[in-house]
């Protein structure tokens, strides 16, 4: 069970406590891999599985912006073939084949995630295939930062700053939103049931929006180690 | 704080929104041919009214859509939402005493 603190970073790891790694346990590789480096390592994290709740932070998906006319069906068509997935039609769904994931941001717009570096020749793929067609592919992948909040208290510390609702009857696993979160625009994806929520700030609010849920996230540490 | 059910996200709290003020005020179709004071009508005078006003919204940090709704602007009450286009009829009771807060 050992628990101390590396310089300004946290490294916690209780058993079945909140669970967060370091700066200090970052690797380099790690490090350069992250387009916002913000001292937390997707590795670890896939180590805390189980725990209460850990965050992590990823490298951010190569990311497309779609817009086009579901009414259009050769448009709809052509897309759904280059993405190998529908495109999601209902308010804030979201649909994935693969390692492409597609939310839906608008009645007219969604963002395509695929692997990182992925988003280039899938540009390309979309805009051969709807060259015909009144629509705009737009990279945006360096627009947003991309971490993980997983743990059975992730509900409660989103709801501390993100006026969702977020109960399980209302936010379902293969839901996105865009909302408010600490007063930051924040992009959701609710994963599944543990729940697992991953989160899109803008690039440059992310050490702002780790500050803040590390801040949300001592409480939980509070309240498990007074129960346990 | 208001909840307003945007009609593509569904219930939504107010701070994800932005007003645009009073809807369906008409651009006059030729403005070099529009005198100045009719021009400034349009630009700058709205009616203000006490009671239910439409109002252009915007869910600016969701779907950033923009669409109308009904509100009364004593009580806050929301009585409709409805898409950009769309101009349902009013209110049955948007002339009522009551809604429009009794006595000025």
């Amino acid at each position: 069970m050992p628990a101390g603190t590396g310089g300004s970073s946290i490294f916690l790891a209780l058993d079945g406590a909140w669970f967060l790694i370091g700066d200090d346990l970052m690797s380099e590789l790690d490090r350069a891999a992250c387009t916002v480096p913000l001292g937390l390592s997707a590795k670890a994290f896939a180590e805390a599985a189980g725990t209460r709740l850990a965050l992590a932070e990823l490298v951010p998906p190569g990311a497309l912006n779609l817009r086009g006319d579901l009414a259009d069906h050769g448009f709809v068509s052509k897309a759904c073939a280059v993405l190998g997935c529908e495109l999601p039609r209902a308010p804030n769904s979201v649909q994935s084949a693969g390692e492409l994931t597609v939310l839906w941001l608008g009645p007219d717009e969604w963002l395509v995630l695929t692997a990182p570096g992925g988003e280039i020749s899938l540009a390309e793929r979309l805009e051969e295939a709807l060259l015909e067609t009144h629509v705009a592919v737009t990279d945006v992948s360096g627009n947003r930062a991309h971490l993980r909040l997983k743990g059975a208290a992730a509900r409660e510390v989103l709801a501390k700053g993100c006026p969702l609702d977020l109960h399980p009857r209302m936010f379902k696993p293969g839901s996105c939103a865009q909302t408010v979160l600490a007063r930051t625009s924040m992009l959701l994806h609710l994963l599944d049931d543990a729940p697992t929520f991953d989160l899109f700030p803008r690039r440059s609010f992310a050490p702002y929006v780790v500050a803040w849920l590390v801040d949300a996230m001592r409480d939980h540490e509070g309240v498990f180690l007074n129960a346990a | 704080m208001l909840l307003i059910t945007c009609p593509w996200c569904g219930p939504r709290d107010e701070i994800e929104f932005t007003c645009g003020g009073e809807a369906h005020r008409a651009r006059p179709q030729d403005p070099a041919a529009t005198d100045d004071a009719a021009f400034a009508d349009f630009l700058f005078m709205r009616t203000n009214p006490k009671g239910l006003q439409r109002e252009r919204w915007c869910h600016s940090q969701g779907c950033r859509r923009w669409f109308n709704l009904e509100r009364s602007t004593i009580t806050h009450e929301i009585t409709r939402i409805y898409k950009m286009g769309e101009q349902p009829e009013a209110s049955a009771d948007a002339t009522s005493p009551a809604r429009q807060g009794g006595q000025p």
